[in-house]
C-alpha cells in the first residue's frame, strides 16, 4: 500500500492540475458562448439571452442540458466509426494542448523544452476531427466544409509558423515558461518589438479557428453548417466545445508569446504596484453590479428568484474579494512568504493571464459582429500572396536586426523597430502590386 | 521486463499492427487514419528515446502537414471509383521476389551485424538540450548538405508546379 502511494505521489499534483485546468477551461468555454451571444446582441442593439437566470446567466447550463438530451442521429450511409470518433479527436486535441500552457509562474501542467512545438503539433491534430467528420457524414455540405477547412488550415499554418519563429528568435527557447521569462528579463513584451508578427499571428489564429471573417468552412448561407451539418446532440456539442476551446487556446498562445503571459503590465515599475489589487477591484465591481441590478428588478413575485440569485452572486463576489485580502498572519500554511496578502499574490499570475486571454476573446467576438465574410479566393490570396511573404520577410529582417544589435552593439528594440519598418515597406509594395 | 521496455513493445506493436492495417484496408480514408496512428506511435517512440524535437517535428510535419494533405487529396479524387478499382495487379511474381530479396538482405545485415547490435549507451543528458544540438549540427557542422537537401526539395516543388500548370499556347 505504501509502495503504491509512493509511486503515485509524483503523479498527484499534475493530476490535480489537469483536473483544475480541464474544469476551468470547460467553464470558460461554456461562458464564452454566453458572452458571445450577449456581446453580439448588444452590438446589434438587442438584449440577448435574458430568461434563464438573471441576465441569462444560467443559459449555458440550459444549453448543455438541451444538447445532452437530444437524439444522437447517425445519417444513413455514414461511416459509423469515423463519424463517432471524429468529434472526440477535435476535443482531445484542443484540451491536450492546454497541458503546455503556463497560466502562472507556478501553475502549469508541464513545461517541456520543446513546449511550443508540441503545442502546435497537438493542436494541428484537431483538424482531423473536422476533415474526418465532414467526410464520414456522407453528405455534400459537410464534405465541402471539410475541404475548405483543410485548405484554409494548411495555408494559414505556414504564416502562423513564421510569426512564431519571430518570437522564438527573441526568446531563444521553445519552452512556454521560458518565453514568458525571457519577456520579463528583456523588460518588454514581444508584441511591442514584433508588431508585424503579432498581427500575422492574430489573423492566422482567426483563420485557424474558423472564425469570422474567415468562417467559410461553416458559412451558413452556402453550406448550412459546414462540416458539422449532420451532427446533432452530444456529438455536435463536442465540436462546439472543441471550437471554443481552440479559440481559448490560440489566445493563450498569443498571450504567452507576445503579451507577456502571466506578467502584470510594467512589473518593474514600483509606482504601478497598486495594479496588484486589480483582482480585488474586479470582484468588488462585480458585486456592486449584482446588487445594483437586484435593486433595479421590479418588486413583484415573479422576479423573486432572479433577485435572490443576484444577491447571492453579489455576496459570493464580495466573499471572494474579502478572501483575496486575508492578511498573511491568518494564513500560517502559506509559509514565510513576503507577500502581505498571500492569496492575492498566489492568483496574481492567473488573473493577468486570463485578463489578456479574455481581451483576445473579446476581439474574436467583436470581429464576428463587425466584418463581412471573405470569399474563398480572397481568403487564399490573402494567405498565400500577402501573409506568408510578409511573415517570411519579417523573420529575415528580425534575424538581421538581432544580428546587427549583437555585432554592432545597437539597442535591440531600436534595431527590431527598424526591421519592422522595413517589413512594413515590403508589405506596402506587395499590396500595391496586387491592386 | 521493465516499464520502459513494456512501453516500447506496446508502442512498437501498435505501430506494426496499424501499418499492416494501412495496406489491407480497402477504403483509402481508413488507410490514412491507420497511417496517422502508425506515425503517432513512432513519434511516441522518439519521445521515449528522449528525442523530443524529432517527436514534435514528426507530429507537426507528417501528421499535421502531410497526412492532412493526403486526406485532402483522397477526398478530391472520386472515391466511389477508387473503391471499385482493383487494388492489386498481376505483378505478384515480381513483387514477391523483390520482397523475398529485401527480407533476405535485411536478415543478412542483422545476422552479420549482430556483434555490434547493442548500440553504445549515451551518457544521461548527452542529448540535452535536444533542439539546440540539432540546430547547431544542421546549421554549423552540416550546413552544406542541409542546404543541398533543401535545394533538392525546392527543385522538386518547382517541377511539380511546372508539370501541373495548364498549357496555354
Amino acid at each position: 500500500m505504501t509502495l503504491l502511494i509512493e509511486t503515485l505521489q509524483p503523479l498527484l499534483i499534475p493530476l490535480l492540475r489537469i483536473v483544475v485546468v480541464f474544469a476551468g477551461i470547460s467553464l470558460i468555454v461554456a461562458y464564452l458562448v454566453y458572452a458571445e451571444r450577449k456581446i453580439l446582441a448588444h452590438l446589434q442593439v438587442r438584449l440577448g439571452p435574458m430568461r434563464v437566470g438573471p441576465h441569462g446567466l444560467l443559459q449555458p447550463i440550459a444549453d448543455g442540458l438541451k444538447l445532452l438530451l437530444k437524439e444522437d442521429i447517425i445519417p444513413a450511409g455514414a461511416d459509423k466509426w469515423v463519424f463517432w470518433i471524429a468529434p472526440a479527436i477535435s476535443v482531445l486535441a484542443a484540451f491536450t494542448a492546454f497541458s503546455l500552457v503556463p497560466f502562472a509562474p507556478n501553475f502549469y501542467v508541464t513545461d517541456v523544452n520543446v513546449g511550443l512545438l508540441f503545442l502546435i503539433g497537438i493542436s494541428s491534430l484537431g483538424i482531423f476531427g473536422i476533415i474526418l467528420g465532414g467526410w464520414a457524414s456522407n453528405s455534400h455540405y459537410p464534405l465541402l466544409g471539410a475541404l475548405r477547412s483543410t485548405a484554409q488550415l494548411v495555408s494559414y499554418e505556414v504564416a502562423l509558423g513564421f510569426s512564431l519563429v519571430s518570437a522564438l528568435l527573441l526568446s531563444g527557447t521553445l519552452s512556454m515558461k521560458g518565453i514568458v521569462e525571457a519577456q520579463a528579463q528583456q523588460g518588454i513584451w514581444f508584441a511591442f518589438v514584433q508588431p508585424v508578427a503579432f498581427f500575422i499571428l492574430f489573423v492566422a489564429a482567426i483563420a485557424e479557428t474558423n472564425r469570422n471573417p474567415f468562417d467559410l468552412p461553416e458559412a451558413e448561407s452556402e453550406l448550412v453548417a459546414g462540416f458539422h451539418t449532420e451532427y446533432s446532440g452530444f456529438r455536435f456539442s463536442l465540436y462546439f466545445l472543441a471550437e471554443y476551446a481552440a479559440m481559448v487556446l490560440v489566445s493563450s498562445v498569443a498571450v504567452t508569446l507576445f503579451l507577456g503571459g502571466w506578467l502584470r503590465p510594467f512589473p518593474s515599475w514600483q509606482w504601478l504596484d497598486f495594479l496588484d489589487y486589480a483582482p480585488v477591484a474586479v470582484f468588488l465591481v462585480a458585486a456592486a453590479w449584482c446588487f445594483w441590478e437586484a435593486v433595479r428588478l421590479p418588486r413583484t413575485r415573479e422576479w423573486r428568484w432572479q433577485r435572490l440569485m443576484l444577491l447571492g452572486l453579489g455576496a459570493g463576489a464580495l466573499a471572494v474579494a474579502a478572501g483575496l485580502m486575508i492578511p498573511a498572519r491568518f494564513l500560517p500554511a502559506f509559509g514565510e512568504g513576503q507577500a502581505a496578502f498571500p492569496v492575492l499574490a498566489a492568483i496574481q499570475g492567473v488573473f493577468w493571464f486570463l485578463l489578456k486571454v479574455f481581451l483576445f476573446l473579446f476581439g474574436f467576438i467583436w470581429f464576428r459582429g463587425t466584418f463581412p465574410r471573405y470569399r474563398f479566393d480572397q481568403l487564399m490570396n490573402l494567405g498565400w500572396r500577402f501573409m506568408i511573404p510578409v511573415a517570411i520577410v519579417n523573420v529575415i529582417f528580425c534575424a538581421l536586426a538581432l544580428g546587427l544589435s549583437r555585432q554592432l552593439g545597437w539597442s535591440q528594440p531600436a534595431a527590431l523597430w527598424l526591421g519592422t519598418g522595413a517589413t512594413l515597406l515590403v508589405a506596402m509594395l506587395l499590396r500595391r502590386e496586387e491592386a | 521486463m521493465s516499464f520502459a521496455q513494456a512501453v516500447f513493445y506496446a508502442l512498437a506493436g501498435v505501430a506494426v499492427v496499424s501499418a499492416l492495417l494501412v495496406i489491407t484496408r480497402r477504403n483509402p480514408v481508413h488507410s490514412a487514419i491507420w497511417l496517422i496512428i502508425t506515425l503517432l506511435s513512432v513519434a511516441l517512440l522518439y519521445l521515449q528515446l528522449q528525442a523530443e524535437f524529432i517527436a514534435a517535428v514528426q507530429i507537426i510535419l507528417y501528421i499535421g502537414g502531410i497526412m492532412v494533405l493526403f486526406l485532402f487529396v483522397i477526398m478530391l479524387v472520386n472515391l466511389d471509383v477508387a473503391l471499385r478499382q482493383e487494388q492489386f495487379n498481376r505483378q505478384w511474381g515480381v513483387a514477391g521476389l523483390a520482397a523475398l530479396l529485401l527480407a533476405a538482405e535485411l536478415a543478412g545485415v542483422i545476422y552479420l551485424g549482430r556483434g555490434t547490435a547493442a548500440l553504445p549507451q549515451a551518457p544521461p543528458g548527452a542529448l540535452q538540450p535536444n533542439t539546440e544540438l540539432i540546430g547547431s549540427a544542421l546549421y554549423q557542422a552540416y550546413m552544406l548538405p542541409f542546404e543541398i537537401a533543401s535545394l533538392l526539395l525546392l527543385v522538386a516543388m518547382v517541377g511539380a508546379v511546372v508539370m501541373a500548370r495548364r498549357r496555354t499556347s
